[in-house]
Order: C-alpha cells, then sequence, then structure tokens
C-alpha cells in the first residue's frame, strides 16, 4: 500500500511540476500508439465491413484465421519485426529498426486482427439488419461499405478503443523493435519496465498511473468528440 | 405515368430453399394498371413472391421477366420498415445520394416528403427513435423519394393503429393515381378490398386464383379462396 501511495504522489509530482521527460514519453506514447491505430483503423475497418458483406470462398477460414490473431504473443511479433527491419532483414535497408516507425509497425500488426475481428462482429450484425434494404435499393458492393461503416461508426470506435488499449499498454514487442533508448524510443511502458528493473517503484507507479490517466483522457475524449450517448441509441 | 417496365411475365417460376420448394411454379402475367393484392393466408408465399418481381430472391427455376428490366425503377418496402441508423431526413436523402442527385435537388424533394408524411417536426430526430406507424411512413416516403415506376409492399400495416393504417392508404391510392404501378401482399381482406384493381390469391406457394378485385371478391371460383374470404382456417 505504501508502495502505491508513494507512486500516486510521485504521477503527481511528475505531473504538477511539468516535468520534461515525462511529457516527452508521454507524448511519444501518444503519437506511437495514435499513428499505429490510425494506421491499423485504415485497414482493419474496411477489411472487418468486408467480410460481413461479401461472401467467398475461405470466408470463414480468413474469420477463423483474424480472430486467433487476436491473440498474436506481442513478444513474438517483436521479434519478427526485429528480424524483418534488422540490417540484414529483407527490409533492413529502409533503416527503420529501433526508431518510433519500428514501434508503429510493431503495433499496426497486433492491433490490426484486434479491430478487424470486432469492426467484422458489429458490421455483421449491421449487414444482417441492412441487407435487404441495400440490396432493394441496388447498391454497389462499395456503397454498401461505406454505408455499414458510416452507420455503424460507434460500434467501430469501440473497436478502435480496443485496438488503442491494447496498444498504448504494449511492452513486449515494442521493447525489441524500438530499443528503449532515452529521447528516441522510449515511452511509457518501457520506461515502467526500466524503473521496475531499476527498484525505483515508486517513478515506476506514477508512471503507471500517468499511463493509465493519458488512456482514460483518449478514451474520453474520443466518446465526447464523436458524441457517443448524447442523442439516443445512436 | 405509362412505363415501358411492363409486362410482368413469371414463367414457371419456382423458389426452393434447402430442396424444399416455397414458391411456384407460377405463371402470371402482371400489365400496367393495379394496384395488385396479393393475398393469402401466412406462410403462404407472398413475400417471396414479392422479392422474387423485385429480383432479390434467388429463381431456382423459371423466369420472371419485365419487358424494359430496370430494378433502379423499383422500390420495396419491408414488412417490419428498415430505417437507417440516421436522422428521419438523412433516411430520405439516402436513395438520392446513391444515385448522386444533386444537394439542392435532393434538400428539395426531402423537405416535400417529409411535410407529405407529416413528419417534419422529427425530422432531425434519429429514426430508430419514430414510433412503428412514422417508421412505415418513413419507409415508404424512402421507396417514393426516387419516383420509381413500381413500388412493391410486404404488409406495410400490418402491426398499424387504424390511424396510421388509414394514412397509408391514402398516401398509396394517391401514388398509384399518379402512376405508380403497385404491387402489395396483405393478408387484411379489408384492405384489399380498399385499394386493389386486382387480385392474386395464393396459397402454399401456389397462384389459386387471379383476376379482377370486384369480380373475384364477389364471385370467388374455388373453395380454397371461399373459405379465406369468410375467414376460415386455411392450412
Amino acid at each position: 500500500m505504501n508502495d502505491i501511495a508513494q507512486g500516486l504522489l510521485a504521477a503527481l509530482h511528475l505531473i504538477v511540476t511539468f516535468d520534461a521527460e515525462l511529457w516527452e514519453i508521454s507524448l511519444r506514447s501518444l503519437q506511437v500508439s495514435l499513428t499505429a491505430l490510425i494506421i491499423a483503423s485504415a485497414i482493419a475497418m474496411p477489411f472487418g465491413t468486408f467480410l460481413a458483406v461479401q461472401r467467398f470462398k475461405y470466408r470463414r477460414l480468413v474469420i477463423s484465421i483474424i480472430n486467433a490473431l487476436m491473440g498474436l504473443p506481442p513478444v513474438v511479433v517483436g521479434l519478427i519485426i526485429y528480424i524483418l527491419l534488422s540490417r540484414s532483414g529483407p527490409f533492413g535497408v529502409f533503416g527503420l529498426l529501433f526508431t518510433p516507425w519500428a514501434m508503429i509497425i510493431a503495433q499496426v500488426v497486433i492491433i490490426t486482427p484486434i479491430i478487424a475481428s470486432i469492426s467484422h462482429q458489429a458490421m455483421r450484425e449491421l449487414w444482417a439488419e441492412y441487407h435487404d434494404l441495400l440490396i432493394s435499393l441496388n447498391t454497389s458492393k462499395w456503397q454498401r461499405i461505406k454505408t455499414l461503416i458510416w452507420d455503424g461508426r460507434r460500434n467501430l470506435l469501440t473497436a478502435g478503443l480496443a485496438g488503442f488499449g491494447r496498444a498504448i499498454g504494449e511492452v513486449g514487442a515494442i521493447m525489441i523493435v524500438g530499443g528503449n533508448i532515452d529521447h528516441a524510443t522510449r515511452v511509457l511502458t518501457t520506461a515502467i519496465a526500466l524503473e521496475t528493473g531499476k527498484g525505483d517503484f515508486a517513478l515506476a507507479l506514477g508512471l503507471g498511473f500517468v499511463l493509465i490517466g493519458l488512456a482514460l483522457f483518449v478514451n474520453i475524449a474520443i466518446h465526447w468528440l464523436s458524441r457517443t450517448e448524447r442523442e439516443g441509441r445512436w | 405515368m405509362v412505363s415501358e417496365m411492363f409486362p410482368l411475365t413469371l414463367s414457371n417460376l419456382t423458389v426452393r430453399r434447402r430442396g424444399k420448394t416455397v414458391l411456384g411454379p407460377i405463371d402470371l402475367t402482371l400489365d400496367q394498371g393495379g394496384p395488385t393484392m396479393v393475398i393469402g393466408p401466412n406462410g403462404s408465399g407472398k413475400t417471396t413472391l414479392l422479392r422474387t418481381m423485385h429480383g432479390i430472391e434467388r429463381i431456382s427455376e423459371g423466369t420472371a421477366t419485365w419487358a424494359q428490366p430496370d430494378q433502379a425503377n423499383h422500390a420495396y418496402v419491408f414488412q417490419s420498415p428498415v430505417v437507417l441508423r440516421r436522422s428521419v431526413a438523412e433516411n430520405l436523402s439516402y436513395p438520392l445520394q446513391l444515385i448522386g442527385k444533386l444537394k439542392p435537388q435532393i434538400k428539395s424533394a426531402v423537405d416535400h416528403w417529409i411535410e407529405r408524411i407529416g413528419l417534419t417536426k422529427v425530422k432531425d430526430r434519429s429514426a430508430t427513435r419514430l414510433s412503428g406507424g412514422e417508421r412505415q411512413k418513413l419507409a415508404i416516403a424512402r421507396a417514393l423519394i426516387r419516383d420509381p415506376d413500381v413500388l412493391f409492399l410486404d404488409e406495410p400495416c400490418s402491426n398499424l393503429d387504424g390511424q396510421s393504417t388509414r394514412e397509408i392508404e391514402a398516401l398509396l391510392l394517391e401514388t398509384a393515381a399518379a402512376g405508380t404501378r403497385i404491387i402489395m401482399a396483405t393478408h387484411d381482406m379489408g384492405q384489399a378490398r380498399r385499394l386493389a384493381s386486382d387480385v392474386v390469391f395464393i396459397m402454399g406457394g401456389r397462384i389459386v386464383e387471379t383476376g379482377q378485385a370486384a369480380v373475384l371478391f364477389e364471385t370467388p371460383k374455388t373453395s380454397e379462396l371461399k373459405a379465406f374470404l369468410k375467414g376460415d382456417i386455411l392450412i
């Protein structure tokens, strides 16, 4: 309990004194995770919706694979991306290893299946509701996907937030591909791991509370901006 | 308005689901005129027949041939009105946006139809919050906003109160008078008598009797239709 109280105090101290390093790693955490979220959402939401409206031969297999990939072990993802981005790897020429972009790639790989799977579930229900109407209106496949994404945007928001939650709290993969380099790739989670390793539990907990606060702030901000729950059911 | 889409000819039309025949074989020709009421007990195949004519049901055998096929010129109103998770006005503008109408044209059409169905006060409210009658009126207006040549309606007044039913019937009669060909399924005989010009009586997936409404209601030929008109339970 004492450690937790000290952690809270440490968090408060870091925030009140506008600790420069805290701001830097907090902003980097946000920058990396929000960029990963945007890229993953751009891939996963249309794909999840496509899976809901389109019937094709191996559709069930694809859905099963996406669902299975939700449980991808981050450390393994980190390792594979490390190998791919390392100098001797196929993408080594881009020099991305130990940069925020490597961390973003890792997070995209981890959260894309999560967002795609939740999007697919949500869009499948909406498609069942809209199916007859949209077929009857002679809509094209693209018009159907656009309509479902727009009308199901609040369900998709949930998918996005689930992905963001996973991304901002991720440590294993980004530690491997980012390297936790001070002023370069250190983010809140890797800083927490570092301080815990050094035995500075109060600072580690303080950073942990900042991380929780940040995640809550982003969730509330997105809900507020998207006007969720303000006007009836939808 | 005289549509060049007619006649619609159904020839040996059969629909099977999982090996079981749910409709047909049916031979029927529908020409200009109407409104046509497709009547019959629950589960007789009315909905399947309408969906097949509209082109949203897969035909297992036979053909449904329009003189000039153009599905964009049909509209369909479902028994349970489907409303988009949007405002009332956006529900109405949606079909016009799909065909690339310009904003001023969309606004003018939406304003006209919102007033026509009496939903002006709730035009910015989410359509999912409307009552059953309001939803059905919205669904009909959304179907009519593209000015279709043919309007299919699948029991649009089931579960509605008398006032809503009267309003919808008035709207349908006005639509028919304006030249839109109405083909509607109903098991409400009162409604069929009020609206029908001609009638198709269907039972067990097959057409039992068809003809002019006045003749068919007064002098039914088959025992099934006689029993149905009497209100007997048909199995």
